[in-house]
């Protein structure tokens, strides 16, 4: 039928161009200098020379989840700056929403894993952690828009905050060379000490690197999912591939809408865990 | 010629493996919950919360092995 024939024929043209199927997907993904922000317009981004660093090169250019990050970072500030009002004790609409959030965040991630005391020194940056990582994570799902937590350096400087509140705090409460020495469990004999010490000190680097690939890899993979089912339908060159296609994809969406929350708070949870272990050392 | 394709066949298998053992490991965490609740209705707060952090640490793991698939893939 002439409906067959012309998608057939809208396909072919297009690769003809070279575009492919794996190349739209990572179009979409990747990191570029363009900020696509409404269908058809494409702001082209500042691009600087890179800057030498002691051996590395650094580009400090403006890309497509750089300005995503200050998107969410600027809603998150106005978010918070709306809902707090300093004469009221009790917050109205959203700060109620947000102050039950904050209060689960600070009892049942905080205090659980941290301590009375720790728990709610450290409820700033969890809730930071958690609500940065959730917008950003939803900021996927809305047209037009790009994750930026599906970039490997976005989660692992997530990570390395982590990395570093456990290892400063840590030596601030026992001591340099205390926290070193009770990272190896009480008890262990002493020709066995320096391995258990490097194992540790592995497991450490390796629970961050964990952190880092499991929210990266987890937002990636929910987009490829999305875009290979709706690219079905040009690989099958018919338009009556798109109801399934469509319907799976609806699944999809609302089963990474899922994961983005569950991610979220896997991280803060995660987060408050190493924190905790660090600053009390169980015996 | 030959990399390239034993690279994408190399993707495809492991894709399939990780799966499988996604599935194996959640799996075995849902039946153990469901046992749980079964047990004891009043602790199904608690368990579906355990069950859930449990079922993303996994998926953590599989998805390792699909960042490794993806980069074969597109080699």
């Amino acid at each position: 039928m002439a409906l067959i024939e012309h998608t057939a024929a809208a396909v072919d043209s297009v690769a003809d161009k070279g575009e492919t199927i794996g190349g739209w997907i990572q179009h979409h993904l990747i990191n570029g200098p363009e900020w696509h922000i409404l269908p058809g317009v494409n702001i082209h981004l500042p691009h600087f020379p890179p800057l030498h660093f002691l051996g590395m090169r650094i580009d400090l250019s403006i890309t497509n989840h750089v300005v995503m990050l200050w998107i969410a970072g600027l809603s998150l500030i106005l978010l918070f700056k709306l809902s707090f009002k300093k004469n009221q004790m009790i917050p109205r609409g959203i700060g109620s929403l947000l102050e039950m959030l904050v209060i689960f965040i600070r009892d049942e991630i905080g205090i659980v894993n941290m301590g009375e005391k720790e728990g709610r020194r450290f409820t700033p940056l969890l809730v930071t952690f958690f609500f940065f990582i959730l917008l950003s994570n939803l900021m996927g799902l809305i047209p037009l828009f790009s994750t930026p937590t599906s970039n490997i350096n976005v989660t692992g400087a997530l990570a390395l905050v982590t990395l570093a509140s456990t290892q400063y705090f840590g030596i601030r409460e026992q001591g340099l060379i205390g926290y070193y020495k009770n990272l190896v469990p009480h008890g262990v004999p002493i020709l066995l000490w320096p391995l258990m010490f490097v194992i540790e000190i592995m497991g450490i680097l390796a629970k961050h690197v964990a952190l880092t690939i499991r929210l990266f890899a987890n937002m990636v993979a929910g987009h490829i999912v999305l875009f290979a089912f709706l690219g079905l339908i040009i690989i099958f060159k018919s338009y009556y591939v798109s109801p399934v296609s469509v319907g799976f994809g609806i699944f999809v969406y609302f089963l990474e809408l899922l994961v983005a929350f569950i991610q979220a708070y896997i991280f803060t949870v995660l987060s408050a865990l190493f924190i905790g272990m660090s600053v009390n050392p169980e015996h | 010629m030959w990399s390239s394709a034993l690279a994408f066949l190399a993707a495809g298998i492991g894709a399939g493996l990780v799966s499988i053992g996604a599935g194996i490991g959640i799996g075995r965490i849902a039946a153990s919950a469901m046992d749980g609740t079964a047990r004891q209705p009043e602790a199904t707060g608690a368990i579906r919360t355990t069950m859930i952090i449990a079922a993303a640490m996994i998926e953590g793991v599989a998805l390792f092995g699909a960042v490794i698939c993806f980069i074969l893939a597109s080699k």
